[in-house]
């Protein structure tokens, strides 16, 4: 991988995230989860009820990503991001929480770039339908919650260089948004 | 009268559907990889170089390109010929099916709409049969993600609104999907025909092979077009912005109803995924 890029780690400290910038593509190394519909309205219901989440999202970073099956001799399967748009309803009550970075693909809704804004969150885009190349950054994964909702549990992932692009920045920027206006005639 | 037995189906189903979920078809590949020159955005051509990346790897790791394996269309036009023997022809498609998902360590991605329960080996199918002249059997799969799926639609317009309203609707179809469906995508467009006709001509559309124009000259000058359009909404590559937001737009045609002007758009993701066979 070129190294020229920028490389950044979780659990995301409060200035990396505060500096990067929409349009920027970066390198991500360190744990993050997997979770998408299912994990997330269990995730609120959890919340809801008092309960706590199955691991601690201060500073995390939360993959919307349901791998395919990890063949033999893999550490996962296929691994790219599903839509984002799906976990918006959910998304503002975990940022609120200290959840620092989302990754998926898609617009989110001004209720999470709000959010974002407000407790200086970045929502990172991976290149969807490119699950095999992400799946080589995948060092390790194991199932740490919700295992009966199988392509749907939490999984920690520990990745290596994860190619990612900036998308919605603590400063309000909307990758979507400016490039689109850019690159229309 | 041609005989095929059931057995050599569920093979052949099995590894098309493996093969096409890995192995991005070379046609796509070149599109793509023609698309980096065109594309005017950094951003979007470092997107192309990406895909062109996963499906190297995709290929030499034996993995899918995309995690989201579908579910498993399947054409087959059967020549009014053949006579199928030794069982039930859905039935061995389904358990081709059941095979590829299960040894190619494909996503199992079919559930019940509303208690969302998986059904397990991405089962049932959707297949869709055609009788033809002559002998033999064409297989033709297309695993189908939901993701560009999603941002498909039947609509039911006026006959007036002619030609200009097919071409507003389709683009007004792939601006609301933005960069969800992930571009660049390929758009399917059923003109015609009734409700149901539409829909299955606009995925039919989806099965022609990149770059190729359609027969009917008009239809030719309307793909053209829409390609242009698309291509100036400045989605582009994953919609993070660009000149490349489509690789191509098919369009098919049937006669309809003096009431009615049907249209069906289908969209597919730059992972186009497609495989036939000939038995």
């Amino acid at each position: 991988m070129k190294t020229d890029l920028r490389r950044i780690t979780t659990p995301l400290a409060d200035d990396v995230a505060g500096s990067l910038k929409a349009g920027e593509k970066v390198l991500l190394s360190g744990f993050i989860y997997t979770a998408r519909d299912a994990a997330h309205k269990r995730f609120i219901e959890t919340l809801d009820a008092g309960g706590e989440m199955p691991f601690d999202i201060k500073g995390q970073v939360i993959y919307y990503c349901g791998p395919a099956p990890a063949p033999p001799g893999k550490v996962i399967g296929s691994c790219g991001p599903t839509t984002s748009s799906r976990m918006d309803v959910y998304a503002p009550r975990l940022v609120s929480l200290g959840l620092k970075g989302m990754i998926g693909k898609g617009k989110r809704s001004e209720g999470v770039k709000g959010a974002l804004k407000e407790f200086r969150g970045v929502y990172f885009g991976a290149t969807g339908g490119a699950g095999a190349l992400l799946a080589r950054t995948v060092v390790a994964a194991k199932v740490i919650a919700y295992e009966d909702l199988g392509p749907e549990a939490v999984v920690r992932l520990e990745v290596r260089d994860m190619p990612l692009f900036v998308i919605n920045d603590v400063h309000g920027n909307d990758l979507y948004e400016e490039g689109m206006k850019s690159y229309r005639k | 009268m041609r005989e095929i037995h059931v057995d050599d189906i569920v093979s052949v189903v099995e590894r098309l559907f493996i093969d096409a979920n890995i192995d991005l078809p070379d046609a796509m590949y070149g599109a793509i990889r023609d698309a980096i020159e065109r594309e005017n955005s950094p951003v979007g051509k470092e997107v192309l170089r990406e895909l062109l990346r996963n499906a190297d790897t995709a290929r030499e790791e034996r993995m899918p390109i995309c995690q989201d394996t579908g579910l498993a269309v399947t054409f087959l036009e059967i020549g009014q010929d053949t006579h199928i023997v030794g069982g039930d022809l859905t039935e061995a498609v389904t358990e081709g099916v059941r095979r590829a998902y299960r040894k190619g360590y494909l996503r199992k991605s079919c559930c019940h709409p509303f208690t969302r329960k998986n059904t397990g080996d991405n089962t049932p199918p959707i297949v869709h049969t055609k009788i033809v002249p002559g002998e033999g059997l064409r297989i033709t799969v297309l695993p189908k993600g939901g993701g560009s799926e999603n941002y498909g639609e039947v609509r039911m317009l006026m006959p007036a609104q002619g030609k200009e309203g097919v071409k507003a609707f389709v683009l007004e179809m792939v601006r609301k999907g933005g960069p969800n469906p992930c571009p660049p995508i390929t758009v399917g467009v059923g003109i015609g025909g009734n409700f149901e006709t539409s829909a299955l001509l606009s995925k039919e559309a989806l099965m022609v092979p990149v770059g190729k124009r359609s027969d009917d000259e008009e239809l030719a000058a309307m793909e053209r077009e829409l390609l242009e359009e698309i291509n100036a909404t400045g989605i582009g590559p994953q919609g993070y912005g660009g000149t490349v937001t489509a690789l191509d737009v098919h369009i098919r045609m049937a006669p309809c109803h003096l009431a009615s002007l049907p249209v069906a758009v289908n969209i597919q993701c730059h992972a186009h995924r497609i495989r036939e066979a000939l038995l």
